[in-house]
């Protein structure tokens, strides 16, 4: 909804040339795929959880603050360096994320969706209340290493390098979990749990354990995404339920469970709401709803799913 | 026979309770006046929520698209034609009617997940409408600066909100009382089949389709209503009124209070806005701990088990 952080930068060449029009193109599709890969990389772990253990977590968003509240606190005032400091971070998010699908989540694995959404809500009002009782209701800042915000010369646009590193890590969660999913010993055993849980089991397979892993994946990639999204969605209190409608926008239009249905869906909702600041800022998020919206009208079932593949 | 006189009393009952409630604020806290119009107004809102959630399953998160354009229209006529309370209270409605008409046309093509988040699409869309209609809606600043002419040409609304208080209560007395008939007739009964079993209310020949849009019209009109009653009563409608935290907040009233049941509704929407009052004059982010902490509970704890322990054990068992 918001974009804060990275503002048109194509303002100082005044006339409407073909070239100054290109170049707001590029500009558009940079700041757009950056925007999306952050959607993605916040929704990746949503669409898992709703897509393949069919329990609906409206906290997600409330681990992607965390997980960027803890990177601030650690680097900003305990001082620790970025890269330790925003791998823990994640690593905390994890084991959070465990931690509460230990204790309550997985009881209401059975329950109805409404349950589900209520409880989850109800424990995302708890992390925004926790986090203004922690660190009060300013906006937490996470500073930057020099080498993260040296900018880099792309030939079209020069560019922070921390844009480029979002990037490259949506690129790298989209690969690896797409790996994890279909090739691993481990993507076997989530998706054997998940189409027969009591076979599954019954097999040897740890299902709780897996259960678990998934979980805590997912949070743990909110977490990143948090940190890396952070000069885009300013970290607050109220950062869960202010994104939580846009992170449900990305995994309902790519599909619960497919990710890359989720990347097409958060670069293209991405790319038109960064149109959308650029061309016509006093529509607000009009455009991206109507594009969500009409996405969704035609394929229900994600982007990338024919409606034949309907419940599995 | 007894059975039925029985339930008679019961409904007369609950509305002599809720008129005799209204009587004790009206008399003993004349300063909450208010606020209990407030909650009046959103138990309307509420009902008219449990009308599409409880009665016909359609988890919704867009409901505030309705009731928004319902406050709306009730400021914009108020602006621009005339401050006259029941016309706007009317065309509140009927353009709360209106737009959930056109937009359950697309909506109730889906189920579940995908109406669910084409609810929230089709609010938030109107919600960016509104922001950028300025002319019309006044945009970020909101639609204030109309005054209501005195209710049927005699009360004028006065800064007790004493007027207002018993203009909602009344409005309030006969919502409930057409959606209770409307749920209890054949057509509420489909309704609720139509929730319980999709594919054996076709077979039995029910156009699923056409029920469920009619069913969300009349929520649509009723939403609208109490839009239009917050816009009259406070005199100002922003842009939160078509807001995704307002539809959320619905849900979590209802929940509270038990889907499917009218009077559960409104004890929701009484509930949570008197919490909501107390605990947000202290601090808004210790309200968030008391809600969260609520809506955890209610999950943790089924409803059955802790309305065991206010009722007696036999009420319980009944309730399973």
């Amino acid at each position: 909804m918001l974009i804060t952080g990275w503002r048109n930068k194509a303002g100082f060449l005044p006339t409407e040339s073909n070239a100054w029009r290109a170049m707001q193109i590029t500009n558009i599709l940079i700041d757009g795929v950056s925007y999306g890969m952050v959607l993605f990389i916040i929704a990746v772990g949503l669409s898992i959880t709703m897509g393949l253990m069919r329990f609906i977590n409206l906290a997600h968003g409330a681990f992607a603050m965390t997980g960027g509240y803890l990177a601030a606190w650690l680097v900003r005032v305990q001082g620790w360096p970025f890269v330790p400091g925003v791998l823990a971070a994640v690593l905390v998010t994890g084991l959070l994320g465990a931690a509460l699908e230990v204790l309550v989540l997985r009881r209401l694995y059975q329950r109805s969706e409404l349950t589900q959404v209520l409880f989850t809500i109800g424990l995302t009002f708890l992390f925004v209340a926790t986090a203004n009782a922690l660190f009060g209701p300013e906006v937490q800042l996470i500073p930057l290493p020099a080498w993260l915000s040296a900018p880099v010369n792309l030939g079209v646009r020069t560019l922070p390098m921390q844009r480029l590193v979002v990037v490259a890590a949506g690129v790298l969660v989209m690969l690896a979990s797409t790996w994890l999913l279909k090739h691993s010993r481990f993507g076997v055993w989530l998706r054997a749990t998940v189409d027969n849980t009591a076979a599954a089991s019954s097999l040897g397979i740890p299902i709780q354990l897996v259960y678990v892993l998934t979980f805590a994946t997912g949070s743990a990639l909110a977490g990143l995404g948090g940190i890396l999204g952070a000069e885009l969605m300013p970290l607050e209190p109220y950062y869960p339920l202010k994104y939580l409608v846009l992170v449900l926008v990305v995994v309902s239009v790519g599909g619960m469970g497919s990710i890359a249905g989720s990347l097409v869906a958060a670069l293209t909702l991405g790319i038109v709401e960064t149109a959308t600041k650029y061309w016509a800022s006093s529509y607000g998020s009009l455009f991206f709803f109507v594009t969500m919206a009409l996405l969704l009208a035609w394929r229900p079932h994600g982007l990338l799913n024919s409606a034949s593949r309907l419940k599995s | 026979m007894a059975s039925r006189l029985l339930s008679a009393l019961k409904k007369s009952f609950a509305c002599a309770l809720l008129i005799a409630i209204a009587l004790v604020i009206y008399f003993l806290f004349p300063g909450q006046l208010p606020l209990a119009a407030r909650m009046a107004i959103m138990a309307i809102f509420v009902m008219s929520l449990d009308l599409v959630v409880g009665y016909g399953g359609l988890a919704t998160l867009g409901h505030s698209a309705l009731y928004g354009v319902g406050a709306y229209a009730a400021g914009i006529v108020a602006t621009r034609l005339t401050g006259d309370p029941l016309i706007g209270l009317l065309s509140g409605a009927l353009m709360g009617a209106a737009t959930a008409a056109l937009s359950g046309l697309f909506l109730l093509r889906y189920q579940g997940l995908t109406f669910l988040m084409l609810s929230i699409a089709v609010s938030q869309i109107l919600q960016n409408l509104a922001s950028k209609l300025r002319g019309w809606t006044g945009g970020d600043d909101g639609l204030s600066g109309y005054s209501i002419k005195p209710l049927l040409g005699m009360a004028s609304f006065d800064m007790y909100g004493k007027v207002a208080f018993i203009y909602c209560v009344v409005m309030l007395l006969v919502c409930l009382f057409v959606m209770r008939r409307l749920m209890a007739s054949p057509f509420g009964l489909t309704c609720m089949g139509i929730h319980q079993n999709r594919l054996r209310m076709s077979a039995m020949g029910n156009d699923l389709n056409a029920t469920l849009l009619k069913l969300y019209t009349l929520s649509g009109l009723f939403a609208g209503i109490a839009g239009a009653l917050s816009a009259q009563t406070s005199q100002i409608v922003g842009l939160d009124s078509l807001g995704f935290e307002l539809s959320a907040e619905a849900l979590v009233m209802l929940v509270l209070g038990g889907a499917g049941s009218l009077y559960g509704a409104m004890a929701g929407a009484a509930v949570f806005m008197g919490i909501h009052h107390l605990a947000s004059s202290v601090n808004p982010y210790h309200w968030l701990f008391i809600i969260g902490g609520m809506l955890v509970f209610v999950v943790l704890v089924p409803r059955e088990r802790w309305l065991a322990f206010v009722r007696k054990p036999k009420g319980a068992a009944s309730h399973a």
